[in-house]
C-alpha cells in the first residue's frame, strides 16, 4: 500500500517533510511496547502504529529502519521529535483514528501484520 | 578499534544518542545491514536499561576481523536476581517508564536473542555488566 492511500484512509495530517507519496507498504504493527516493536518487527516495509509520541519512539523505528509512524488519537509530538524523525528520514503521520479503528482500516484495504 | 559512548541517568533526551552513534559507526565502516541491524537492537536495549535501571554507564563498541563486541557498563545498583531480569515479561520499571513505552520485561531477552554470545554479570549494590558479540 502506497503512502498517499494510507494517508487518505486515514484521514492524516503529514507532520514532516521526509515523505515519499509513492512509497510501498505491506505490514504494519500497532503497539505501545518500545521492546515489542523491536522484538516483532522483521522488515522495512513496516507501518508502525502508536499512541506514543517521545523521542523514543523515533529511536526504536530509527534502529529497525522504519520509515513511517502513525500516532493514533490525533496525538502530535514535540517539535524537537519531529525534527529528529526528519533528520532520520522517518515520516510521521496523525490520525484522529484510535489504534483499533487504524489498523482496522488498513487491514481491510490490505495491509497486513508481521508474521 | 573501539568506540566508547556515555549514557547519562533517567535523561530521556539523550538515551539512544549512544546506539545511534553506534548504528552510524558500524554503516560507515560498511558493516553488513543484517548484522547492523541486530547490533542497534542489542545496544539500544542495553543503553535504555541504563538510562533507566542505573546511575548511568556507557556503552563500548569494539570492532576487531571477524567480531563485534557490544558492553554495556554500568555504575549500578546492580541487579539482585538475574535469572528473573532475564524471563521475558519481568519488570521493575515504574509506572512514569511504562508511560514512555518501555518496562515490557522484554530488553535483556531481546539482546540475547539478538547476540551471537551474550554475557550478563551484577550483584545487588555493584556494577552491571553486559557483553554481546556478534560474529561478522
Ligand atoms: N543495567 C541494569 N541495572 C539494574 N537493573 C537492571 C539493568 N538492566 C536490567 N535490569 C533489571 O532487569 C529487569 C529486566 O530488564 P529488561 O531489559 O528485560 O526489561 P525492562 O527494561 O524492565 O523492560 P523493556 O526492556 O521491555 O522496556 C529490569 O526491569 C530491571 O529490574
Ligand atoms: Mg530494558
Amino acid at each position: 500500500m502506497e503512502l498517499r492511500e494510507i494517508i487518505e484512509l486515514l484521514d492524516c495530517d503529514i507532520l514532516n517533510t521526509s515523505f515519499e507519496l509513492n512509497r510501498n507498504y505491506e505490514k504494519a504493527f500497532g503497539s505501545d511496547l518500545m521492546s515489542d516493536v523491536l522484538a516483532f518487527i522483521h522488515d522495512e516495509t513496516t507501518v508502525l502504529i502508536t499512541g506514543l509520541v517521545n523521542q523514543q519512539v523515533i529511536r526504536t523505528a530509527e534502529m529497525i529502519d522504519l520509515k513511517l509512524i502513525v500516532f493514533v488519537r490525533g496525538k502530535v509530538p514535540a517539535d524537537e521529535v519531529v525534527e529528529l524523525a526528519d533528520n532520520q528520514g522517518i515520516t510521521l503521520l496523525s490520525t484522529k483514528a484510535s489504534m483499533f479503528d487504524a489498523a482496522g482500516i488498513l487491514f481491510e484495504k490490505g495491509l497486513r501484520g508481521i508474521d | 578499534m573501539r568506540f566508547e559512548y556515555t549514557v547519562t541517568t533517567q535523561n530521556f533526551t539523550t538515551a539512544g544518542e549512544a546506539s545511534s552513534n553506534t548504528k552510524k559507526t558500524l554503516k560507515l565502516l560498511g558493516i553488513d545491514s543484517k548484522i547492523i541491524r541486530k547490533a542497534s537492537i542489542m545496544a539500544y536495549e542495553a543503553e535504555m536499561n541504563i538510562a533507566i535501571h542505573s546511575e548511568g554507564g556507557k556503552i563500548l563498541l569494539d570492532i576487531e576481523p571477524g567480531l563485534i563486541t557490544i558492553t554495556a557498563l554500568d555504575q549500578g545498583p546492580g541487579i539482585e536476581n538475574i535469572d528473573l531480569a532475564m524471563k521475558e515479561g519481568y519488570s521493575t520499571a515504574p509506572h512514569e517508564i511504562r508511560e514512555m513505552g518501555f518496562g515490557a520485561g522484554m530488553g535483556l531477552p531481546n539482546m540475547r536473542r539478538c547476540a551471537d554470545t551474550f554475557d550478563i554479570t551484577s550483584n545487588p549494590g555493584g556494577k552491571t555488566c553486559v557483553v554481546m558479540t556478534l560474529t561478522i
